[in-house]
């Protein structure tokens, strides 16, 4: 055990897995770098986010493949080499480059085992990040979760500490459906206390990172610590706050959600997707759905507004949900003068 | 030239070109009839491709298909009576009849997947070569690819990663003369299906897709290139469909007489039988026995799928980690 990044742990279970299975390669857009230059570099950054470093130097450059820039070809052969007997790790760079091999993903490798009557495994994982606070615009900045999150076949997987990262991971590569990761680019330098030995984290099972019977707050990757945040200074003013990091959106522990609701009877959901259609909007409506009769007084949702993300820092820092937002949904939930409890 | 193919060898070509052939016109009437669910998409016409394209491969080699995909099914090897059953939707199918014409699939036989997307298959062959050559199994992949998926960026992209990698793949373009119902000197820039695959480094070579002997042998070479690690080649092969794009397709782009005439001069079928009876090499009655027992399997096939059941309701869930 010792204290690693998110980057390190998800560097780490990149080895782990590849020492442990042959069949999984790494497959992308300068994942190890420096083919073709003039510096003669073995290695030339490692990923844009630096989490392959090192990888090649073990594995070599048939197990660490650098591609084109070529998001179609990249997650359309990791599709094939699935159908086929590989277990392909892909980086794709930023979610929101969806939009030039969304085919693959939603027409082609999420389909296959139902489509084919179940006689294809699909085991590829795309990391991939997301999320604002970088100043890097509209292009650059998605969470775009949500979307895959509605197509069956898909799991979407997000992770919100490097432990969870590096469990969730594991599980991912070993899994037989096609897994995305959704890494917050902001977080890949925060650091845990992560275990060096191999473990996995099962798909489907949220985490209560604060325990409470008041409220309940459920978040999403990088929206859990600013829900934690929230939790614990409202505990120093009385208020007990329970936060659940649902971990996974596909599966979704729904019972987890439930159960909470069931128990505190007011829900904030914290998504730092855009509003229509999002995660925060799926969880209210389960709640509204499956645990009426608990409310206590309407969910609040906190997301960030129906509008594209901007890279004007301060601009950008308005997009992204915040603590005070959070803090005041949190009271107007507690506030809410119910009618149903007026009518007793 | 009649490349130097034994007896035996002719049959089972002649054999898989007439099974589709005449797959493919039951499944005809079978749609008039109103007995088949979905688009049916009929490659009459093209089935030299298909078998001439297919039988350099084994089982341990992919194929990628298309939308057109009845006859690369059929020539890879897989089962008539269990395509038949997915093509009608019916419980033990390929695909347990979830698919469909459009996606009949066989992991068995290295079939894998006709595709509805226009231009999808190639990125999967390309990652099946992948594999291959990962694994060092010596294995192939090819996909097949219209004229009209020619122009999707997919194809372009999928060109350029084998050719990067050096992947054991095979570019299999069926240039049959139209996209959907735009014709191809119309819609390809360049007109040059062939030549775009060679900006990109590897052997095209354009043959005659009703010659069967043509298909056969350009396939062959860049089959042989592929297992020896030189990385992959395209093949251009035209031939004109004598159907429409889908069943039902009132064919208005297309002049009174072209498929007369295709008919007349274009049928890989009889352009076959004439060169290996001409040829001496086969008899015109040991073909006729073939086409019998082709007929004979057809209706005892087809009775079969019709009368099975289709799947149990339970299906719609099954195959899925998860439903909501």
């Amino acid at each position: 055990m010792s204290n690693k990044t998110m980057r390190e742990a998800i560097n780490e279970t990149l080895r782990q897995e590849m020492q442990r299975d042959p069949c999984v390669i790494i497959i992308g857009e300068d994942v190890v770098g420096g083919r073709g230059g003039t510096s003669g570099a073995e290695e030339a950054g490692g990923g844009a986010f630096g989490v392959h470093s090192g990888l090649v130097q073990e594995f070599g450059r048939e197990r660490v493949i650098d591609t084109p820039i070529t998001e179609s070809a990249i997650i359309g052969a990791a599709g094939g080499a699935a159908l086929t007997g590989l277990r392909p790790v892909v980086e794709l760079m930023f979610v929101d480059f969806v939009g030039v091999c969304f085919d693959q993903i939603l027409n082609q490798i999420a389909k296959f085992r139902y489509m084919f009557g179940g006689m294809a495994k699909t085991p590829v994982t795309i990391r991939t990040t997301i999320g604002a606070g970088f100043g890097a615009g509209p292009q650059h900045s998605q969470t775009l979760y949500p979307m895959f999150t509605a197509i069956p076949g898909l799991k979407c997987v997000l992770p919100s500490n490097a432990y969870d990262a590096k469990g969730l991971l594991a599980q991912a590569i070993r899994d037989d459906d096609p897994v995305i990761v959704f890494e917050h680019k902001m977080m890949y330098a925060d650091a845990c206390e992560v275990p060096d030995e191999p473990y996995l984290i099962p798909f489907g099972q949220a985490n209560f990172t604060r325990k409470g019977d008041q409220v309940t707050i459920v978040a999403f990757s990088r929206m859990v610590h600013l829900a934690n945040q929230v939790a614990d200074k409202m505990a120093q003013e009385g208020i007990s706050v329970e936060v659940i990091d649902p971990r996974t959106t596909s599966p979704l522990d729904e019972d987890s959600i439930l159960d909470s609701v069931e128990k505190t009877g007011r829900l904030v959901v914290v998504d730092e997707s855009n509003p229509y259609c999002s995660m925060a909007t799926e969880i209210a409506s389960l709640a509204v759905c499956e645990a009426y009769d608990y409310l206590k007084a309407p969910v609040v949702k906190v997301t960030a507004p129906h509008t594209p993300v901007p890279a004007t820092p301060s601009l950008e820092q308005a997009y992204i949900p915040s603590t005070t937002q959070i803090e005041t949904a949190v009271n107007t939930v507690l506030d809410f003068d119910s009618p149903r409890a007026a009518m007793g | 030239m009649i490349v130097n193919l034994d007896k035996n060898t002719l049959l089972d070509a002649y054999r898989r070109m007439k099974t589709i052939r005449e797959f493919e016109m039951r499944l005809r009437l079978e749609n008039e009839a109103g007995q088949l669910p979905g688009f049916i998409h009929l490659s009459c016409g093209q089935e030299a491709i298909a078998v001439g394209a297919c039988m350099p491969l084994d089982d341990a080699d992919y194929i990628a298909s298309t939308h057109r995909g009845h006859g690369h099914c059929i020539a890879k090897g897989c089962d008539i009576g269990d395509m038949l059953l997915e093509i009608f939707c019916k419980q033990g199918g390929l695909c347990g009849g979830k698919g469909g014409s459009m996606h009949i699939a066989d992991m068995n036989k290295g079939m894998l997947g006709a595709n509805a997307i226009v231009g999808a298959a190639p990125p999967i062959a390309v990652g099946a070569a992948l594999t291959a050559k990962t694994l060092k199994t010596r294995g192939v992949a090819m996909a097949f690819i219209g004229d009209g998926a020619a122009n999707q960026g997919t194809v372009f992209e999928s060109l350029n990663m084998a050719s990067v990698l050096k992947l054991p793949m095979i570019f299999m373009y069926e240039n049959n003369g139209y996209a959907e119902f735009t014709g191809v000197s119309y819609h390809l820039g360049g007109g040059d299906i062939a030549g775009r695959a060679k900006a990109f480094g590897m052997p095209a070579e354009k043959v005659d897709g009703t010659d069967f002997f043509a298909v056969y042998e350009a396939v062959g070479k860049a089959v042989d290139r592929a297992r020896n690690g030189d990385g992959p080649s395209a093949v251009e092969a035209t031939a004109m469909r004598f159907f429409g794009h889908f069943e039902g397709d009132p064919q208005l782009y297309r002049a009174k007489d072209e498929v007369k005439e295709l008919r007349k001069n274009a049928d890989p079928l009889s352009k076959f039988i004439t060169r290996v009876t001409d040829s001496g090499q086969v008899t015109m009655g040991e073909l006729t026995a073939i086409d019998a027992e082709i007929l004979a399997m057809l209706d005892e096939k087809v009775a079969a799928a019709k009368a099975a059941p289709v799947p149990p309701g339970e299906a719609l869930y099954t195959d899925v980690y998860i439903n909501y």
